[in-house]
C-alpha cells in the first residue's frame, strides 16, 4: 500500500513537471500580473494550433506570441493596445471573444435568429392546429391524415 | 404537395451537405487571410546567414519589388514547395529573399546543401518576432513587397507551379510596371 502511494505521488509530480515544461516560464513579478497574463493569453486564439488558446498551446509560434504579451504587458500597455497589436496582424481570428462589427454580426445575432424563425414555425403550426380544431369534423379529418407522415 | 415536403426538406439538407464538402475540399480550413495586404509591409534588418556580422532589411530593398519566402529546416512543406522555388527563383525577375525562420544555421545549410538554394539573400530570424510582424503563423508562407514597400500578395502554404503561372506572375508583372512607372 505504501509503495502504491509512493508510486501515484511519483506519477503525480511527474505529471505536473511536464504539464509546466509544456509553457516556458515567465518571470512574474506579482500574483495579479500572472492572474492578468493569463486571463489574456487565454482569450487569445493560436494561430497554429487553432483550437487552443495562447495560454495552453505547445507551438513554437504560441510561445514566442506569449512572450510577445507579456513584454508588452510590462511596457505597460493595456490589454486592448496588446490585442489590437495581434489583430493588426493576424486579424480578428486571434479573438475568442470577437467584437461586434458588420463581419461578425451574423456569429453574434445567427442563433437569435434561428431562435425567431423557430419560434415563428411554431406559432404558425399551433395557430393552424387550433383553427381547424375549431372547425366542423370534415376539416379535423384532413388534420388527423396529415399526421400520420 | 404536403406529404412531399419532408422528402424536399431532405434533399435540401443533403444539397447543403454536397455543397459543404466541395467547398471544404477547395478551401484550407486553416487558412486565415492576412490583414496585412494591401498595407506597407513591416520595417525588418536581420543578420545574414553565415554572414551574421552584416545585416540585410527593408532599408535595403527600397524601390523594388521583392519576395519574401517564410522557410525552416525543420517544416515538411517546406521541402515539397522548394523545387517550385528552385525552378522559378531566376525566371520570376524579383529578388527572393529567404527568411529562415526559428532554425538553427547549421540545420539550414544542411537543408539548403541538400535541396538547393534559390535564395538572393538569406535572413535568420531565430526570436521570431519579425514573423509575428509579418503575421507569419505557419511555414511556408510567401509575401510579394512592391516598390511602394506595400504587400501585395501573401501566399499561405507551398508554392505550386499553378499558383506561380496564375497568381504570381501576373501580380509580380503588375509590380513592376509601378515600380518602373514610379521610378520614370
Amino acid at each position: 500500500m505504501r509503495i502504491f502511494r509512493r508510486t501515484l505521488a511519483a506519477a503525480f509530480a511527474l505529471l505536473f513537471t511536464l504539464a509546466a515544461h509544456a509553457v516556458q516560464p515567465l518571470d512574474f513579478k506579482d500574483t495579479a500580473e500572472e492572474k492578468r497574463f493569463q486571463a489574456l493569453t487565454r482569450e487569445l486564439r493560436c494561430l497554429v494550433c487553432q483550437n487552443q488558446n495562447l495560454a495552453d498551446s505547445d507551438a513554437g509560434l504560441a510561445g514566442d506570441l506569449r512572450r510577445e504579451v507579456f513584454e508588452q504587458m510590462r511596457s505597460g500597455k493595456s490589454n486592448t493596445e496588446i490585442k489590437d497589436y495581434l489583430v493588426a496582424r493576424y486579424s480578428q481570428f486571434v479573438l475568442y471573444d470577437p467584437p461586434l462589427s458588420t463581419s461578425t454580426w451574423l456569429l453574434w445575432f445567427g442563433p437569435l435568429l434561428a431562435l425567431a424563425v423557430g419560434a415563428g414555425i411554431v406559432v404558425v403550426i399551433v395557430r393552424r392546429r387550433q383553427a381547424s380544431l375549431n372547425q366542423p369534423p370534415a376539416a379535423v379529418a384532413v388534420a388527423s391524415q396529415e399526421e400520420d407522415w | 404537395m404536403a406529404r412531399l415536403l419532408p422528402l424536399f426538406a431532405f434533399a435540401l439538407l443533403v444539397a447543403l451537405l454536397g455543397f459543404g464538402l466541395r467547398w471544404n475540399m477547395q478551401h484550407d480550413q486553416r487558412e486565415v487571410p492576412s490583414p496585412l495586404i494591401g498595407k506597407t509591409a513591416p520595417a525588418f534588418s536581420l543578420p545574414v546567414l553565415n554572414d551574421t556580422t552584416r545585416q540585410f532589411g527593408s532599408a535595403d530593398l527600397k524601390g523594388k519589388p521583392y519576395l519574401l519566402n517564410v522557410f525552416g529546416s525543420w517544416c515538411p512543406s517546406c521541402v515539397d514547395e522548394h523545387p517550385v522555388l528552385v525552378r522559378y527563383a531566376k525566371e520570376l525577375g524579383v529578388p527572393l529573399i529567404g527568411y529562415n525562420w526559428k532554425d538553427d544555421p547549421a540545420d539550414a545549410n544542411a537543408w539548403l546543401a541538400r535541396f538547393g538554394n534559390p535564395y538572393d539573400v538569406i535572413v535568420t530570424d531565430q526570436a521570431g518576432r519579425t514573423a509575428i510582424d509579418f503575421g507569419v503563423y505557419g511555414a511556408p508562407e510567401t509575401f510579394l513587397v512592391d516598390g511602394e514597400g506595400m504587400i501585395r500578395l501573401k501566399r499561405i502554404g507551398a508554392l505550386t507551379p499553378g499558383y506561380v503561372e496564375k497568381e504570381l506572375k501576373p501580380a509580380i508583372a503588375a509590380a513592376r510596371l509601378a515600380a518602373a512607372q514610379s521610378g520614370k
